[in-house]
């Protein structure tokens, strides 16, 4: 018995540096103490680099540490311990960690730890088997099927599902790495991000409207009047965001820092809105704090169009709007008044939230103050709106509203996405049109003879899933038939064996290059074993556009490497076959990948903004890894101002000069009427009973491609539970604990039952993106007109499958509800 | 900035504790054995008296402190078997009262059975083991690991399975 009741404390000579966490957006900082596995500091606190009196007691919130915060890693052969805690003086979090940053040391590679299961090395399947092979091999094998394609068939036929975000799969080096791989070497447009079926965005309306999704900082919620969350749930997936900046204006505790920001104006503590047809574990907290500022407005699945537009059409009779705003800086608000019209009485029919408590929100984020001075509300949006009843449409909506009540460009206002991961984006121009092709649906139609899959797992994260999976096992067993055949060959004969199988049988060659064998990796020909932060230098974004450089302070597994650099390596050898050949000119498409570290690879991108799309702008050239570094965790918020006086100058709000993303600099309105369900959709719900909601819970990062190897993780949720109305339940006989099966005519997902008083009848909500139970397996097909999917419009039937005892006997079925 | 100033958390821990609770005869630390740490993989933890089974009133609160007087605790005996109980019943179990996030003390809440976090909004479940319902800790809430002696009905604490919070090892 292992009972995990005392860590090592670093010395006070520890090495210190600093990482950003890599996974959820908000972007916490933390430090990395690293030492010698032969030493350790004292208790004293003079004998350890937290200065700290493990003498004795220390007391309630002067610390946050805990077992998981330590672990032993390998730097340059030799081992170290190491601790990762949450850093005081940063900015975003304040000393606190969430329940996945303060796993960070825990998922750290170490040869016999939880995360054994890293891939080392490269891993070649052919025999029938998986085999690991070189480097050399594996690069002449991947480059080998990629020219010959490319060749023969062109760049459309080798299609890439890839990360393009920061954090632990991305980061400004590795989005730029693979972006120019992709889009300036191979010239591909068959590309689909890691969570969606095309190259597409998740804010297009938003953005097509002037307004960038990520304006403000997260003090504009300590200062805000009205905070607004719509399809939100930021206990859980925003954790130190809400619980450092805006439960204390919930709270009153940023009053005197409201008074000086805004002198002569009236303040109050915040009052929240949650737009939501599920009271989430968010409103629950909210709730327990301040009911009477706290108005929860449970809409009917799919409706929130129809909501921001009754709210527009009240908030304009009542002559709340901000008619000279509009005049100077926006245009087309009589065109989408218009078209958006909708009275309070259908707003309420439409989305089943009373007249009264209508009126109550567009009063509360909306009304001018008694003084005359404008509410600054604050509107938060994530997947409700952006896996919601089109996309698009939505935003379009929301943004209306915003721009009509002048809730941009002011502190305390904003229309942001919370977001999910780090951001980081700098690649080369997307090749392809807008709409851009639907990848996933031209590989199910045995479309593309070659799939990379980078850092992302879309048998766990696209719509219907089940369909998808089925399609490229089929496509993909061809290929490894083919391979098995080739005893004694050479590459080039292997090389052959799968062009001949992709090219007249209908095969799929499948790459994966990723952190562990995921599923994905599993069903493919050919692994490439990729790094994450710590193990490489690494760049992102936050929220709040807060840029930071996660230090590199271990070794990779085995013979890991960062994402930019074995894009270049691909890169590289493929350019070294067209040079054999005397090709210079696609030579000439390959080259400029001579990076030997990732800084190179920043270097090439992020710091050359020109004719490249960055989250950086154009002036991504003032920042250096040196810089940054000097930066720590406040770093700076792009886009960078300025380098004066050995600092990066950001910003902390856009807009604030009115000047907004558009040809013209005026803000856009866009008609957005209401229209109901897609018909694909609204024909599963007349079929099906149950609506099957899902998303996040705060547990499980992702796909859970750490938190699978780990025992707190996997004990609460051995399989993706499923969030049930207990009369719902047993009427159907299902207990807590028990299997069930959710099915519609799309697929068949399995899920462990959770009874929840708080969901409704007819409704559900099961975790999304789950490794054992995939939801996305039952969500069909529809998506908005940028190919973004609806995965909340999911109508499906539920039956119990059975009782795994010890579901029953070792998970906690307690509501996730504070109250 | 938290949630929670340190002034206003005390108020709430203090006053959380005081509501539900029973405070039973505690012997006090019997024996704490002497020696180095060398030869030994376990730490040199103290034998101590929480209770007697019998007298302890079914979904009430005990109040503890181990292994010394700044790790407050809490017993409960459930009423039914619960997976890591002692006693006749496999009823009783115990917990560390300090939220391992960040050290605030956790409430007992009687209708779940399920301790609180007031400060980050943590839950744990007193009839799974401590097992965290959902919050920001990244293991579940320490248990105090109990021993029964049916020959005199007594419950003690024997360890601690999980680090207390704002310690370098559960024993100063």
């Amino acid at each position: 018995m292992e009972l995990k009741d005392r860590i090592a404390l670093p010395p006070a000579d520890a090495e210190k540096t600093n990482m950003t966490c890599h996974f959820c957006i908000v972007g916490c900082g933390y430090h990395v103490y690293k030492w010698p596995a032969n030493r350790e500091g004292g208790r004293a606190p003079g004998e350890n680099a937290l200065g700290l009196d493990f003498r004795k007691q220390i007391a309630p919130l002067d610390v946050c540490i805990a077992p998981t915060m330590v672990n032993q890693v390998q730097d340059k052969g030799r081992m170290y311990n190491v601790m990762i805690v949450p850093d005081r003086e940063c900015v975003v979090n304040r000393g606190q960690a969430s329940t996945r940053g303060g796993q960070l040391a825990t998922v750290m590679f170490n040869a016999t730890g939880l995360t054994e299961d890293r891939l080392k090395y490269p891993r070649l399947f052919t025999g029938g088997d998986w085999v690991d092979v070189s480097w050399d091999t594996a690069l002449q094998v991947y480059a080998g099927v990629t020219k010959r394609i490319l060749d023969a068939d062109g760049p459309d036929q080798i299609m890439f599902n890839c990360f393009d975000h920061g954090g632990a799969g991305g980061g400004f080096e590795n989005t730029w790495g693979t972006g120019k791989l992709m889009f300036s070497a191979i010239k591909t447009q068959m590309v689909r991000i890691h969570n969606r079926p095309a190259y597409n965005s998740e804010c297009h309306a938003t953005r097509d409207m002037g307004i960038g999704e990520l304006n403000n900082s997260y003090e504009d919620s300590e200062v805000a009047d009205t905070l607004i969350y719509i399809g939100a749930n930021p206990y859980e997936t925003q954790t130190n965001y809400f619980l450092v900046h805006a439960l204390p204006n919930l709270q009153g505790a940023t009053l005197s820092k409201k008074k000086t920001w805004f002198p002569g104006e009236p303040v109050e503590p915040a009052r929240v809105i949650f737009v939501d047809p599920r009271r989430s574990p968010s409103i629950a907290i909210a709730e327990e704090l301040g009911k009477d500022r706290v108005l929860h407005l449970q809409i009917a699945p799919g409706t929130d169009t129809a909501l921001f537009n009754g709210l527009l059409t009240y908030v304009v009779e009542k002559g709340w709007h901000d008619p000279k705003f509009i005049t100077a800086h926006t245009k087309g608000f009589e065109e989408a008044l218009k078209a958006n019209r909708m009275s309070l009485a259908d707003c309420s029919r439409a989305t089943g939230v009373p007249v009264d408590d209508l009126r109550k929100a567009a009063e509360w984020a909306y009304k001018p103050k008694a003084s005359g001075h404008r509410p600054r509300s604050a509107h938060f949006y994530e997947k409700g709106i952006i896996w919601g009843n089109d996309n698009y449409r939505i935003q379009s909506a929301l943004v209306d509203l915003v721009l009509a009540t002048h809730n941009v460009g002011r502190r305390g206002t904003g229309v942001c996405r919370l977001g999910g991961h780090q951001e980081g984006y700098a690649r080369p121009p997307y090749p392809g049109p807008r709409p851009a092709p639907f990848i996933d649906k031209e590989l199910i139609q045995g479309n593309g003879k070659m799939l990379t899959v980078w850092g992302c797992n879309a048998f766990q994260t696209t719509l219907n899933a089940q369909r998808y999976r089925q399609a490229l096992v089929q496509r993909a067993n061809r290929v490894r038939t083919a391979m098995g055949k080739v005893r004694g060959g050479s590459v080039d004969d292997l090389v052959d064996a799968i062009y001949e199988a992709v090219s007249k049988q209908g095969g799929l060659f499948m790459a994966t290059i990723d952190l562990y064998p995921t599923k994905f990796a599993q069903a493919s020909h050919l692994i490439l074993p990729a790094a994450h932060p710590g193990e490489m230098n690494l760049t992102s974004m936050s929220g709040e556009r807060r840029m930071r450089l996660s230090e590199r302070f271990m070794d990779p597994p085995g013979a890991a490497k960062p994402d930019c650099l074995i894009a270049a390596d691909i890169a590289n050898t493929i350019k070294a076959m067209y040079e054999k050949e005397g090709n210079a000119e696609m030579a000439a498409r390959f080259a400029g990948f001579d990076w030997k570290t990732e800084e190179d690879a920043f270097n090439d991108g992020f710091r050359r903004p020109q004719g490249i799309d960055s989250q950086g702008g154009s002036t991504g050239n003032l920042v250096t890894y040196e810089r940054l570094r000097a930066m720590g965790n406040n770093g700076v918020q792009l886009p960078v101002k300025e380098y004066k006086n050995g600092k990066l100058i950001g910003t902390e709000m856009i807009y604030s000069d009115y000047k907004f993303s558009t040809d013209d600099g005026k803000a856009h309105f866009q008609p957005a009427p209401w229209t109901g369900l897609p018909d694909k959709v609204q024909a599963q719900r007349a079929k099906y009973r149950f609506w099957i909601n899902n998303g996040r819970t705060n547990h499980i990062w992702q796909t859970a491609y750490h938190d699978e190897h780990i025992d707190f993780r996997t004990q609460r949720y051995p399989m993706a539970p499923i969030e049930l109305n207990p009369e719902d339940a047993a009427a159907l006989g299902i207990a807590s604990g028990d299997v069930v099966e959710v099915f519609n005519d799309y697929g068949s997902a399995y899920a462990m039952a959770y009874l929840e008083p708080a969901i409704g009848p007819g409704q559900s909500f099961m975790m999304f993106g789950y490794n054992n139970g995939i939801m996305g397996d039952v969500v069909t097909d529809w998506t908005d007109e940028n190919l973004l999917p609806y995965y909340k419009g999911t109508w499906a039937d539920i039956r119990r499958v059975g009782t795994i005892a010890d579901y029953e006997k070792t998970v906690s079925f307690k509501s996730r509800r504070y109250a | 900035m938290t949630v929670v100033s340190r002034r206003k958390f005390l108020k709430m821990g203090g006053g959380g504790i005081a509501a539900g609770a029973a405070v039973l005869g505690s012997a006090g630390a019997l024996a704490r054995p002497e020696g180095e740490h060398v030869g030994r993989t376990t730490l040199p933890y103290p034998q101590q008296m929480i209770a007697k089974a019998a007298q302890m009133p079914v979904n009430q609160a005990v109040k503890f402190t181990y292994p010394d007087k700044a790790s407050p605790c809490v017993a409960v005996k459930m009423g039914a078997p619960v997976p890591g109980g002692v006693g006749p019943g496999g009823d009783i179990v115990a917990f560390s009262t300090l939220c391992p996030h960040m050290g605030c003390v956790v409430n007992y809440d009687r209708e779940t059975r399920n301790f609180k976090c007031p400060c980050h909004f943590s839950i744990y479940d007193g009839e799974k083991e401590g097992q965290m319902v959902i919050g920001q800790a990244t293991t579940n809430i320490p248990s105090i690991i109990l021993e029964y002696n049916a020959g005199d009905d007594s419950v003690r604490a024997v360890g601690v399975d999980g680090l207390i919070f704002g310690r370098q090892s559960n024993i100063l």
